[in-house]
């Protein structure tokens, strides 16, 4: 709470730069409107006219906030302009993607921790997936899924969605399981445990609040996937095709929701995933 | 048939080498840099070991050797999408949006209204999917490499100034005390304490923004691009089922980011070879 009136402070005045910069943006338009019709035009109507063009350069926040209402609320949920159609698309792999990532994660990470040949070999390789450029592998993933049977758009989306979501999983768990001090592993070794065991009493249960944490940045790199997913993949339906469509017709306001809307699910995607890492943690018995 | 089989025998084998060779030299640093390129080399003789098995058609997946031979045929062309994209768009994309996330962060510092205001709201930030934000750069700044390097700036400069101002606060109480007994100024402990502890950080930050800046790039350009560019050509390339050549310039777009990521570590190895995480 000692924050909350210098975040404000912050937010409002991010809000007060975009209105002047919509002003100063906008203006050329305008001004060029005024000379086609040969009339003079003042400061103030400079201002008033900036605030709600057709197709402004930067639309002004209340624009975007209303036309967001607008798409969200004010539109039937199948309509194929409802904003929470689109969300739901692009929700749909992201969740397919979170769930096929943490399962790949967490098995890479099991085979890395048992295996000295694994943690040699695939670790670096694990590395070198995130610094290649996903988005080129992108139409070559269409294609082989293609291939292989799956007709389904998601297949392909989800995938793009894993490839960026198994790693955070993969680095807290790999460090989640190896965790436990010597101490820990010595007095499993007193009791006659054996590899098993120590594994399935100690490593796992130990690793689980790295596993936590590792949740939320992976479901936030899941949405960045999927939505970078449906660039190459000639999606009509989601988030991303919502803003290669209004980038190759030039509607400012149609990229603008979407990158909003991807924004705000993000949020809500971050925030269902730390409410219910909560939760799990309290079940569990974690202390506070 | 009998390519699948040769393919089978040399995963076999170096399946069985590798497993020797972890528990036998598992610390010796010749084990620790041969068996990752094993592994790499094993990935591409099974790859073409099965295309030329299972006959699969060039138009699904080209088998590693075509690829390479598609590489030497048009190294000229490959070179130019690679200037045109990672070094004229990603490249200064990422050296203005790095210099800029580390003097933001340096500013903010000094001040603790706004430290404590903008952190919040840059780590909000920092989650977003700001990809999303290629369209409009696009359209701002048009289709040649400013737009890509724009959406760089604008996607590296959140993790940058979340690492640097989490770096900025890393010293202790002692070592900060310890410059006041120096009576160091602001600007003194900032240079000698300060942003030397923060290095590690801040290298932590570069090794996002480098994986970010060639995505962003890539990304931007499927909106609008000039007729060169690793994203442009890659589609293009699709489009004229010479999958041969879009899977060089995967290639070239994979080198890239794999290398730049291999320098900043070594030069992060270089500037904090004082920090736990380097000592061997």
């Amino acid at each position: 709470m000692r924050n909350l009136f210098p975040v404000l402070t912050v937010v409002v005045s991010i809000i007060a730069i975009w209105y002047v910069a919509a002003v100063w943006m906008n203006a050329q338009w305008t001004r060029d409107q005024a000379e086609r019709a040969g009339t003079e035009v003042t400061l103030s109507e400079i201002i008033v006219d900036t605030m709600h063009q057709d197709r402004p350069v930067l639309p002004a926040p209340h624009q975007v906030v209303g036309e967001l209402w607008k798409l969200t609320f004010e539109k039937r949920v199948t309509s194929k302009q409802s904003l929470i159609y689109h969300s739901y698309i692009t929700l749909q792999s992201t969740m397919a993607g979170f769930v096929l990532g943490i399962v790949f994660g967490v098995v890479l990470a099991m085979g890395i921790v048992l295996s000295p040949a694994m943690n040699l070999t695939v670790m670096p390789w694990a590395i070198i997936s995130q610094t290649i450029p996903v988005i080129a592998l992108a139409p070559m993933i269409v294609i082989l899924t293609n291939t292989v049977g799956f007709e389904n758009i998601l297949v392909p989306k989800a995938i793009i969605a894993a490839y960026l979501s198994f790693f955070p999983v993969l680095v807290s768990m790999v460090k989640g399981l190896r965790s436990p001090d010597a101490m820990q592993l010595d007095l499993l070794k007193t009791y006659g445990g054996t590899k098993a065991q120590v594994f399935w009493k100690l490593r796992l249960p130990s690793s689980l609040p790295y596993f936590f944490a590792s949740l939320k940045i992976a479901v936030a790199a899941s949405l960045v996937g999927a939505i970078v997913g449906e660039l190459p993949t000639g999606a009509t339906q989601g988030l991303g095709a919502r803003m290669l469509i209004g980038s190759q017709f030039g509607t400012p306001m149609m990229m603008w929701t979407a990158l909003f809307a991807a924004s705000i699910l993000a949020a809500l995607l971050i925030f269902v995933v730390s409410q219910v890492e909560a939760l799990l943690k309290r079940r569990l018995g974690a202390v506070a | 048939m009998i390519w699948g089989l040769y393919a089978l025998a040399f995963w076999a084998v170096a399946w069985a080498f590798t497993s020797w060779a972890a528990k036998k030299h598992g610390r010796s640093l010749w084990a620790q840099l041969s068996l990752p390129i094993l592994f790499g080399v094993t990935v591409l003789v099974v790859w073409e070991g099965f295309v030329r098995a299972l006959e699969i058609p060039e138009g699904i997946l080209p088998p590693p050797t075509k690829i390479y031979a598609a590489f030497q045929a048009s190294t000229e062309i490959l070179w130019i999408d690679f200037m045109q994209t990672a070094v004229k768009g990603a490249l200064r994309g990422l050296l203005i949006g790095c210099a800029a996330g580390v003097l933001g962060a340096v500013v903010i510092d000094r001040v603790d209204f706004l430290r404590r205001g903008l952190l919040p709201v840059a780590n909000f930030f920092a989650a977003m999917p700001i990809v999303g934000i290629a369209p409009i750069m696009v359209a701002w700044f048009g289709f040649g490499w400013e737009s890509k390097a724009a959406v760089v700036v604008v996607m590296v400069f959140f993790p940058m100034l979340v690492n640097t101002l989490a770096g900025l606060a890393a010293t202790d109480r002692m070592q900060r005390d310890l410059m006041a007994t120096y009576s160091a100024s602001h600007f003194q402990t900032l240079l000698k304490l300060r942003l030397p502890a923060a290095m590690p950080f801040i290298f932590n930050g570069l090794k996002i923004a480098v994986t970010l800046a060639l995505i962003g790039a890539i990304v931007a350009e499927y909106f609008g691009s000039p007729t060169r560019g690793m994203g442009f050509r890659i589609t293009t390339e699709m489009g004229l089922l010479r999958l041969d050549f879009a899977w060089a310039e995967i290639a070239v777009a994979a080198l890239a980011g794999s290398v730049s990521y291999g320098l900043i570590a070594l030069i992060e190895r270089w500037v904090t070879f004082w920090h736990p995480s380097q000592r061997r």
